[in-house]
């Protein structure tokens, strides 16, 4: 027996054999993705209680919810149009499935544009990464460094979704792969839901 | 409910499950125009949090009917650095109150 042969029989009757969990390879590789991520957000959002429970001169700066709240309300219903493309995908709907995608990217596109808005209405009050004109410097940079790394996650998404869904439509990708993006667009829904008590509610001005 | 009854409800419990979301999103913003202590108001914010993300991992990401080894898998390595990052908020506080020069 040649030494590949001896390696070759090795790993075939290692404990590697058949996908981990019983889960297909592509969505076990995302859960993953979203297991590291999720401690990336986290140590963000820890790193941002950190400083702001140790500065004295926190700034509020918010004094409306309604784009905040239009844009949670915008995310979760885009949630909720990917479970319905990854139903009918499921259903061997293509059309159906390649709109309720669109419909996702859609929204995800819309709240990026409200987001990029709110960006811009605070750096003309004077907000940068390192100061703004209510306290502490430290505001800015975790303010544009949390929300900043969330937009980068649903313009990824969007991008994503545009690309898997012309794909699916054209017979390269398949119910799999809108199911392992699912997983990411409900992730990145999932992280706002911290963000928004932590970054935007718990600075309002009262 | 059984993970069963969850698969054959179909787009029913998805739409529960959204306007639950919805609706735990709202009692947030509720909650941030109470009259309550910070501390007071960022638990109960994180209470509600850990609730919708709890409601939207295990029906929209679908964890609820996956196997049980690799939920417990995942929530184990997940909640056990969560956990293990909070082991510096009492130093932020030091910052405030007790290190020389902290204001």
């Amino acid at each position: 027996m040649s030494e590949a042969d001896f390696s070759m029989e090795v790993h075939t009757t290692g404990l590697t054999v058949g996908p981990a969990f019983s889960i297909p390879t592509k969505k076990l590789a995302m859960w993953l993705f979203i297991i590291a991520d999720t401690m990336t957000f986290a140590a963000c959002l820890v790193a941002y209680g950190f400083v702001r429970n140790g500065a004295s001169d926190w700034p509020r700066p918010f004094h409306s919810i309604v784009n905040v709240a239009l844009m949670t309300f915008i995310l979760l219903t885009s949630s909720l149009t990917m479970l319905f493309a990854l139903r009918s995908a499921k259903a061997g709907d293509k059309a159906g499935a390649f709109r309720w995608i669109m419909i996702t990217a859609a929204g995800g596109i819309l709240f990026a544009l409200l987001h990029v808005r709110e960006w811009l209405a605070l750096i003309h009050e004077g907000m940068t990464l390192f100061k703004n004109p209510w306290g502490t410097g430290l505001f800015g940079a975790s303010f544009f460094s949390i929300t900043g790394l969330h937009l980068t996650h649903v313009t990824c998404g969007v991008i994503a979704l545009i690309v898997v869904g012309v794909r699916y439509k054209g017979g390269r990708y398949n119910t799999d792969d809108i199911e392992v993006l699912g997983l990411y667009w409900h992730f990145v829904d999932l992280v706002w839901m911290f963000v928004v008590p932590f970054v935007y509610l718990l600075n309002l001005a009262h | 409910m059984t993970i069963t009854q969850y698969k054959s409800n179909g787009i029913r419990n998805d739409l529960i499950v959204y306007l639950c979301l919805l609706a735990l999103a709202g009692l947030q913003f509720v909650i941030a125009y109470q009259h309550i202590d910070a501390s007071q108001m960022l638990v109960r914010m994180l209470a509600v949090a850990v609730v919708e993300a709890g409601l939207a991992v295990m029906f929209f990401m679908h964890l609820l009917t996956e196997k049980r080894s690799f939920v417990m898998s995942v929530l184990i390595l997940t909640i056990f650095v969560l956990v293990g990052m909070q082991f510096g908020w009492t130093d932020s506080s030091r910052m405030v109150t007790g290190a020389p020069f902290s204001k």
